[in-house]
């Protein structure tokens, strides 16, 4: 049989399966904390180490973690990504810099926007936005329980 | 340890956009290739494996199932094993696990993606944690250029040198995949159409990222009894290693990976190989993307942190250099996703059996195969030889 | 308890081509002909419909091509009355069966309908018969439904 390309038939179809799910007393604390614009943390009493966003159990020790603490909100870039391609249901559009932070005195890495610049040019970005540099989170005015009530978190100067 | 067990045969279809058969029917490709090249009987075979990187990519659910009738499975035990991108490498690990145990001689194992039928970045964003991450991840470069960003910083090394190396692989990758009949990406590329390419994110672009492709490939795993009654050359499977990593992105240091430095150094235990750069003949490393190949050298341990840019430029990956790295054109070139990892593990079997045809590298003898997994969460890695 | 906390609702959406080939494309075009094709077995001489590429009994290759009778009988069936799946195009009532077109060899799953769902009972055994739409995709649902006949 001939099996030249694309002469053949398509079927198209989207596959579109809803979801609710569940956050659990840890994960529902730490959105309600963000309603008041304040981040949560938790602390691992073996390790230490503070955790944010909380979580219910250290994934290093494996221990209950029902320490809390609110984390400042200031950190510092660890590392970051500027992207330009728009993804197929990914909300946010390009150009954004994803970004992971490291807000001062915890101990794992917060992984959001870095915004407040311009991000037209990537040169431009290039030049300005820095590993270690210091970041501020900006909250949007309406809250929704959920991550994107930080909108961003913009240099400081 | 285990019985010894050897590959004793592989198939691929042509790799690339392949609206020219239904999903079964391209499954089906590699199936019947691998039983024709080997002259097994089908009835011979013990248990099937089959894997694609998540089942939603093609929008069938438990494609292990769909494609039962041309796996030849019926009235067999099957198994899916899927572990995101290194899907592939875990399936070839789950066929040599069966064979080792002594409770299989012949298992095939097949790996498959039809990456084009789906929206594939789409299906990823749902491999990502929903409440705190999947919105900032831009698909799999987002993370990957997060990766080599800190990577960079963290060494040190000039942006210009990261590129220039980068553009070295991308160019040599896409040339040498014109030697390899199966690949799906096959270009003469220039520097200045690399280093101006459009930005996918930042300071990723497109010649540095693989394609989509839809693709299958199968491999029979056998016992050394089964290897001995037959005439054909076995690449054995010398060493093994699989090792992951928490779950959140941003717990874990992903510049001196864990996980990737534990699997090969678990391989290379099996294999009794101490130097790997002296010690292997060729490498097919999983490679995505060109800035996170480069990381994967130092990982490795191919040459030291910071300086796979340099030992890049100077051709020491190069197909006539020191270890031949991805002389099929790698992942770069052609990634099937559920099959790609599987692809690694095939060239390697064919290179240390003299079987790569064009792109043999000459007297390889012992050679590696990679894949990686998850938010870079998981590595796999595989050690092959010609001699047991 | 689950409600006492939060949730995070969401709707995966996922978009898709699938790959008919040449095998299932021949099909798609009969049926805006009105005509259902099957393909023959060589080897085991079965009738395979819809068409297939190879027999998954003998894994020949299949390229005889056969317009198959639009009647058959009722196989087996489920009625679905009121129980909406999210995702599925049609609504219930509905009927589902497998059909055997006559001279055939697999069974054939589509939708039973013209009938009163209320009143009327479908016995495997009951003959059918194709009814197809006036406007045809070159889709499994060009036909409409096998309705009881005789
Ligand atoms: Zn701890
Ligand atoms: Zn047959």
């Amino acid at each position: 049989m001939d099996t030249k390309k694309m002469d053949y038939t398509i079927l198209k179809d989207e596959i579109a399966i809803p979801y609710e799910l569940a956050m659990g007393p840890t994960w529902t604390r730490f959105f309600e904390g963000f309603k008041q614009e304040r981040i949560y943390a938790t602390r691992c009493p073996k390790c230490k180490r503070v955790l944010v966003p909380a979580r219910s159990y250290c994934p290093r020790c494996f221990v209950e973690t029902d320490e809390w603490l609110e984390v400042s909100q200031e950190g510092t870039i660890v590392c970051w990504a500027l992207t330009e391609y728009e993804y197929f249901a990914i909300p946010i559009k390009p150009p954004y810099i994803g970004a992971l932070i490291k807000l001062d005195g915890t101990d794992t890495n917060f992984l959001h926007l870095v915004g407040g610049i311009d991000l037209s040019d990537p040169e431009y970005v290039r030049k300005t936005i820095k590993n270690g540099m210091k970041v501020r989170a900006v909250w949007n005015p309406e809250k929704k329980g959920t991550i994107m009530d930080i909108k961003y978190f913009e240099p400081m100067k | 340890m285990g019985r010894p067990v050897a590959i004793i045969g592989v198939g691929q279809t042509k790799h690339g956009r392949r609206f020219d058969v239904s999903y079964p029917e391209l499954v089906k490709e590699a199936v019947d290739a691998v039983f024709e090249i080997t002259g097994i009987d089908p009835g011979d075979i013990d248990g099937v494996v089959s894997g694609t990187m998540p089942s939603m990519m093609e929008g069938v659910a438990l494609t292990h199932f769909y494609f039962a009738d041309v796996l030849r499975s019926v009235g067999k035990p099957i198994m899916k094993t899927e572990t995101c991108g290194s899907t592939g490498a875990s399936l070839a690990i789950t066929g040599y696990y069966w064979v080792a145990s002594g409770m299989a001689d012949l298992v095939l194992v097949v790996g498959s993606e039809k990456m084009n039928e789906g929206d594939s970045q789409a299906t990823m964003t749902t491999v990502l944690e929903p409440f705190y991450q999947r919105y900032f991840i831009a698909g799999a470069p987002g993370i990957f250029s997060m990766q080599s960003q800190e990577w960079s910083v963290r060494f040190g090394i000039p942006e210009e040198k990261i590129r220039a190396a980068a553009t070295k692989l991308t160019i040599d990758h896409h040339k040498d995949a014109f030697d390899n009949p199966y690949a799906h990406i096959k270009k003469e590329l220039t520097e200045d159409e690399v280093n101006n390419a459009r930005i996918i994110t930042y300071p990723v672009r497109l010649w540095d990222v693989c394609p989509n492709s839809d693709g299958a490939c199968a491999v029979i795993f056998a016992s050394e009894d089964k290897v001995r009654q037959m005439d054909r050359k076995p690449a054995w499977i010398k060493g093994v290693g699989y090792s992951g990593e928490e779950y959140w992105f941003g717990d874990s240091d992903k510049v001196v990976w864990q996980s990737a430095i534990q699997a090969s150094r678990e391989a290379y235990k099996m294999a009794g190989i101490t130097n790997p750069i002296e010690q292997l003949d060729v490498a097919e490393v999983y490679n995505p993307f060109t800035f996170q190949e480069l990381l994967f050298y130092e990982c490795f341990g191919f040459c030291d942190f910071g300086k796979a840019c340099d030992e890049t430029l100077k051709g020491t990956f190069a197909r006539d250099g020191k270890l031949a790295c991805d002389p099929s054109g790698g992942t770069l070139c052609t990634n099937p996703i559920g099959a790609t990892g599987l692809i690694r593990v095939s060239e390697a079997a064919l290179q240390v059996t003299g079987q790569a045809g064009d792109h043999q590298i000459p007297g390889a003898k012992l050679a590696l195969a990679h894949a990686m997994g998850g938010v870079d969460q998981y590595n796999a890695v595989l050690i092959l030889g010609s001699e047991l | 308890m689950s409600k006492d906390y939060n949730t995070l609702r969401h709707v995966v959406r996922l978009p898709h081509s699938y790959a008919a080939g040449p095998v299932w494309t021949r099909f798609y075009e009969g049926l805006k002909e009105e005509k259902i094709y099957g393909a023959r077995c060589d080897k085991c001489s079965r009738i395979y419909v819809p068409a297939r590429s190879f027999c998954p009994n003998c894994h020949e290759n299949l390229d005889e091509w056969v317009e198959v009778s639009q009647e058959g009988e009722v196989v087996s069936w489920a009625y679905s009355s009121d129980r909406e799946f999210f995702g599925m195009q049609v609504k219930p009532p509905f009927i589902i069966a497998l059909i055997k077109l006559d001279n055939t060899d697999s069974n054939f799953l589509h939708f039973v309908g013209g009938v009163d769902f209320d009143k009327s009972a479908i016995e495997a055994g009951q003959r059918v018969r194709a009814v197809w739409n006036d406007e045809k995709k070159g889709h499994m649902m060009d036909i409409k439904y096998f309705e009881p006949i005789g």
